[in-house]
C-alpha cells in the first residue's frame, strides 16, 4: 500500500434491515482516497451514496450494519477497531458535513461553541487556540465578520452561511478526510456558487482528501478530481473528473449525463387565461410582492424563476385565494376572481389548481391512489361508484401508472410515482390552469426528465395551462414558452423564453443565470470571479 | 418525445413492492413482538371485560339482593363476606365492574367527543375561533377538577347521566389541549392546504385529512383517560356524590366498608375486604397503563 493512500475500502458489503429482513444496500463496493483528493459520488437517492460515505468513518446509521470487507483508514482497519478507538478518530481526523446544516446545528449553542467542540474534546487544541483557529476559517470561509459571527446563534445566520460555518467546523481539528453529504442541495443557486467556491478553497488550502456526496452532476464537477458512479448499491463507473465528463463508458452514465435532451421552441399567444393585474400582498404587515403584473397565455407554459424569498410561491398563494392581495386583482378569463378563497365558487376552484413542490406532504400518508385521484373526480364532476373507478383508472394510463397502484399508500410509492399521483390528482378536476410548484426540485435528474415529459405531453394532449415555480435555470430552458424573472417582490422582467434567455441581460438576470452549474470543470473559477466584479453582488448576498 | 431512455419507466420506480399484508396479519405480528407487560395489561383487560359483559351470569347474587346478615364472614356461601346490609360482596363486586367500567367508557368517549371536535375546529380554523375555544378551555383549567365536579354534582344531582356529563365536559379539557397540538402539525400539511384549495368542508378535513394522521396518540390518550375518569369516579363515590346506592359501584364500595379494616387484627379477611374493591381499580389501571405504554412505544418509537 503506498503511503499518501489515505482511505482504502476493500469489497464493502452493507446491509440495511427492513421488514424484518435485513437486505443489502452496498454490494461489494472498492474505493481509494490519495491524501488531498476529492472523490464525487454520484447517483440517485438509494443507491447508497451517504451509506458508503458514513462507513468511510466506520459508521453505520441505526439499522444499518456494515456487514463485511474492510475499511483501510491511514493504517488502521476500521472494521476490526474497537467503539472507542473509532470515536476517537471521528471528529479529530475525519469529519462529516450533512445537507441540512440547520437541522445539524444545536440551537441553543453558539456557532464557535460547535465549531470548536470536537478539537477541545479530542484534546487536540486548547479552547483560546481553537477559538481563534475558529475565526481564522470563518475568513477562510468567506463568512462576513469573522470575528463576531461565531458568536451569533444558527437561527441568525443565513441557511448559506450555516453550511460554511459547518465547514469550518470540520475543519477545525484538521482532519484528513472530511466526508460532505450534499451540502449544497438544499441552497438556492446564487448562495451556493459562494459555499462551493468557499469549500473548495478549504480543502485545497488545508490538503485534506474529501469524499463529496451528491446527485448533482455540475456540483460534482467543479469539486471532485475524480468521480464515482453508483447505482443499486453497485459501483457502474470510475474515471478522472475531466474523462469522465468528455467520454462517460456505461449506458447509464450516459443518460445521466444526457438528461437535459428536451428541447422545446417557444410559442407564444395573446389569448390570456389569467391575468394578475397590478398586485400588492404582505404577510401581515411584511411586504412581500409589489406591483406585480404577470399574464399567462392560454395553453402555454410560464416560467416564473428567482431565489428563495423572491415571491415566487407567494404570487402562487395569491393566484389560489390563500393570500388576498392588499391591492390589484387577478383576472380568469378576463373576469376578476374573488381575492379570498372562501369567496370563490366551486367552479371557479376547479379550474385552477396547483401541484406541491414536496409530493411526501402533499399527499395524505393515509389514503390510497384511489381515494386521492378519486375525491376530485367525485367532488367537482359529480361522479359516483364505478364511474369514479373508470375515470381513475383512465387518469393512472394518463401519468404512465396502471391500477395495480389504487391501493397503494402514500408510503409505498417512490418519489417520481408521488409527484404523478399529484398530477393526476390535478388533472383529475380537469383544470385549464395547474401551479407547479418547484414540482421538480425534490428530484432525481432521470425522474425529473420523465415527469416534465410528462408534463408537456398532458399539455399538448389536454392544452392545460401551466404556471411553473421554479429556481432550476435547466428546468426552465427545457419547458418554459415565456419565462418571468423575480426579485425581491418584484417582477424584473417577462417575456419569450428566447429573448429572456439571450443577452443583454437586467443585472439580476445575469448573476441568476451566471450562477447555474455547468458540467465543466473550470466553471466555478470563473464564475467567481464573474461575480466578484458585480455590484449587484453585494445586495443579493444571503445576508 | 416519446423516445424515454430505455434505462426509464415510471412503473418500475419501485421495483418490488409486496403484497400488502391483511390487518390481521399485521396485528398478529405486532403482538407476537408485545413484551410480556402488554400480554398481561390485554389479559387483565379481557378478563374485566368478560366479567362486566356476563356479569348477570357469573354473579352468585343479585346486586341490591340485601336479604342476608349483615357482616358475613368469608366463605360459606358468600366467598368475600357481606356487607353492612347484608349484601353479597362478591357479586357486588362483578357488578361493580359493569357499572364502573360502563359509566367511565361513556364518560371518556364523550370527553373525547366533545374535546376532540373542539379541538379540531380549533386547529383548522386559527384565528378567533381558536382562541375563543382555547381560553374557554384555560379557564376551565384553571379551577381544581375535583372541587368543580363536587360543586356541579350538588347543583344538578348525583344522577348517572349528569355524572357522566360533568366528568366527561371537564375531562375533555386536557382532550382539547392534546388534540389540537397534534392537529396543528397535520394542519399546516400541504394536502390539508389541497383539501382546503379543493373547497372541502370542515367535515370533510377534520375527519379524512386530520383525524386518520392523529390516531396513534389519541388512542394512547383514549386509555390514560379512561384511567384517569375510573379513578375520578371512584373517589366521587368514595366521597359519596358519585354512582348512589343501591347501584354496586367499587368507589363507593370501598367507603362502605372501610370501618371494617380496623378489625384486621382480630380477622385478617374481614380487614382485607374493603381493600377488594381498591385493588381492582388498582389492577386495571396498572393493565390500562401497561398496554398504553407498548402502545405509545410502538407508534411513536419512543424507547424507555
Amino acid at each position: 500500500m503506498s503511503d499518501d493512500l489515505l482511505l482504502h475500502m476493500k469489497n464493502i458489503v452493507i446491509d440495511g434491515f427492513s421488514d424484518e429482513r435485513w437486505h443489502p444496500i452496498i454490494k461489494g463496493i472498492d474505493l481509494t482516497l490519495k491524501r488531498g483528493e476529492v472523490l464525487g459520488l454520484i447517483g440517485e437517492s438509494g443507491a447508497g451514496k451517504s451509506t458508503l460515505g458514513l462507513a468511510a468513518m466506520g459508521f453505520g446509521r441505526p439499522g444499518i450494519r456494515l456487514t463485511s470487507g474492510e475499511i483501510w483508514f491511514d493504517g488502521k482497519d476500521l472494521m476490526t477497531a474497537t467503539e472507542a478507538e473509532r470515536q476517537s478518530l471521528r471528529g479529530s481526523r475525519i469529519a462529516y458535513v450533512a445537507q441540512s446544516a440547520a437541522a445539524a446545528f444545536n440551537p441553543a449553542h453558539r456557532l464557535i461553541d460547535q465549531t470548536i467542540e470536537a478539537s477541545l474534546s479530542h484534546g487536540v487544541k486548547s479552547a483560546a487556540e481553537a477559538a481563534e483557529d475558529a475565526k481564522s476559517l470563518y475568513a477562510a470561509m468567506d463568512l462576513p465578520d469573522p470575528e463576531n459571527i461565531g458568536f451569533r446563534y444558527p437561527h441568525q445566520v443565513s441557511g448559506g452561511q450555516l453550511q460554511r460555518a459547518m465547514t469550518a467546523m470540520a475543519m477545525s481539528a484538521r482532519p484528513d478526510l472530511i466526508v460532505f453529504d450534499e451540502p449544497t442541495t438544499a441552497l438556492d443557486v446564487t448562495t451556493q456558487v459562494n459555499v462551493l467556491a468557499a469549500m473548495r478553497e478549504a480543502v485545497d488550502r488545508f490538503n485534506t482528501a474529501a469524499i463529496y456526496i451528491t446527485h448533482d452532476l455540475a456540483v460534482v464537477a467543479q469539486m471532485a478530481d475524480r468521480i464515482k458512479v453508483l447505482r443499486y448499491g453497485e459501483e457502474v463507473e470510475e474515471a478522472e473528473t475531466q474523462e469522465m465528463l468528455s467520454n462517460p463508458k456505461h449506458p447509464y452514465t450516459k443518460t445521466l449525463w444526457a438528461v437535459r435532451s428536451i428541447v422545446k421552441a417557444a410559442e407564444t399567444s395573446d389569448d390570456y387565461v389569467l391575468q394578475i393585474d397590478n398586485v400588492t400582498a404582505a404577510y401581515g404587515t411584511v411586504p412581500v410582492l409589489h406591483n406585480v403584473s404577470i399574464s399567462v397565455p392560454r395553453g402555454k407554459t410560464i416560467a416564473v424563476v428567482g431565489e428563495s424569498g423572491s415571491g415566487k410561491s407567494t404570487t402562487a398563494r395569491v393566484i389560489t385565494g390563500l393570500l388576498p392581495p392588499k391591492e390589484g386583482q387577478v383576472l380568469f378569463n378576463g373576469e376578476p376572481l374573488p381575492p379570498a378563497l372562501k369567496g370563490r365558487s366551486k367552479d371557479q376552484l376547479q379550474r385552477i389548481q396547483m401541484i406541491y413542490q414536496m409530493a411526501d406532504t402533499a399527499m395524505n400518508p393515509r389514503h390510497t391512489v384511489r381515494e386521492m385521484i378519486g375525491r376530485p373526480v367525485e367532488f367537482y364532476l359529480g361522479l359516483k361508484g364505478r364511474a369514479v373507478d373508470k375515470r381513475v383508472s383512465e387518469l393512472l394510463n394518463l401519468i404512465e401508472l396502471d391500477d395495480s397502484f389504487l391501493d397503494r399508500l402514500a408510503g409505498e410509492l417512490s418519489g417520481g410515482q408521488k409527484q404523478r399521483i399529484c398530477i393526476a390528482r390535478a388533472l383529475a378536476a380537469e383544470p385549464e390552469v395547474i401551479i407547479c410548484d418547484e414540482v421538480t426540485s425534490a428530484l432525481d435528474q432521470v425522474v425529473q426528465e420523465g415527469i416534465l415529459r410528462l408534463l408537456m405531453r398532458l399539455q399538448k394532449d389536454l392544452g392545460v395551462t401551466y404556471i411553473f415555480i421554479t429556481h432550476d435555470i435547466a428546468t426552465v430552458q427545457a419547458i418554459s414558452d415565456e419565462i418571468v424573472v423575480m426579485w425581491m417582490g418584484k417582477v424584473v422582467e417577462q417575456g419569450i423564453k428566447d429573448e429572456i434567455m439571450q443577452p443583454p441581460y437586467p443585472e439580476y438576470t445575469e448573476l441568476l443565470l451566471s450562477s447555474v452549474p455547468t458540467m465543466d470543470v473550470g466553471w466555478l473559477k470563473g464564475a467567481v470571479a464573474a461575480r466578484k466584479a458585480m455590484t449587484i453582488a453585494a445586495q443579493t448576498g444571503e445576508a | 418525445m416519446t423516445d424515454t431512455p430505455e434505462t426509464y419507466t415510471a412503473k418500475d420506480e419501485v421495483g418490488q413492492v409486496r403484497a400488502r399484508r391483511t390487518r390481521w396479519e399485521r396485528t398478529w405480528i405486532e403482538l407476537k413482538k408485545a413484551p410480556l407487560t402488554a400480554w398481561f395489561g390485554m389479559i387483565v383487560i379481557a378478563c374485566y371485560v368478560f366479567v362486566a359483559v356476563f356479569a348477570g351470569w357469573l354473579a352468585p347474587y343479585a346486586e341490591a339482593d340485601s336479604s342476608f346478615g349483615a357482616y358475613l364472614p368469608w366463605g360459606d356461601g358468600h366467598v368475600f363476606g357481606t356487607d353492612q346490609i347484608g349484601r353479597d360482596i362478591f357479586s357486588r363486586m362483578i357488578f361493580g365492574a359493569r357499572n364502573t367500567m360502563g359509566i367511565a367508557f361513556a364518560t371518556t368517549c364523550l370527553a373525547f367527543l366533545i374535546g376532540g371536535g373542539f379541538a379540531l375546529m380549533a386547529a383548522i380554523s386559527r384565528g378567533w375561533v381558536d382562541q375563543v375555544i382555547s381560553r374557554f378551555v384555560d379557564v376551565l383549567m384553571a379551577i381544581p377538577s375535583l372541587i368543580f365536579a363536587l360543586m356541579l354534582l350538588s347543583i344538578f344531582g348525583s344522577s348517572i347521566p349528569s355524572l357522566i356529563m360533568i366528568i366527561a365536559v371537564l375531562d375533555s379539557t386536557r382532550v382539547f389541549r392534546l388534540t389540537r397540538a397534534v392537529a396543528m402539525n397535520v394542519v399546516v400539511m400541504e394536502y390539508v392546504e389541497a383539501a382546503r384549495l379543493r373547497g372541502e368542508g370542515l367535515g370533510w378535513i377534520m375527519r379524512r385529512e386530520i383525524l386518520p394522521n392523529i390516531m396513534p396518540p389519541l388512542v394512547a390518550e383514549f386509555g390514560l383517560r379512561f384511567s384517569f375518569v375510573f379513578l375520578t369516579i371512584a373517589a366521587l363515590s368514595f366521597l359519596g356524590v358519585g354512582i348512589q346506592p343501591p347501584t354496586a359501584d367499587w368507589g363507593s364500595m370501598v367507603r362502605d366498608n372501610a370501618s371494617l379494616i380496623q378489625f384486621a387484627q382480630y380477622d385478617l379477611k374481614a380487614g382485607i375486604t374493603p381493600l377488594l374493591p381498591a385493588a381492582a381499580i388498582a389492577l386495571l389501571t396498572v393493565a390500562v397503563n401497561f398496554v398504553v405504554d407498548w402502545f405509545l412505544m410502538k407508534t411513536s418509537g419512543l424507547k424507555e
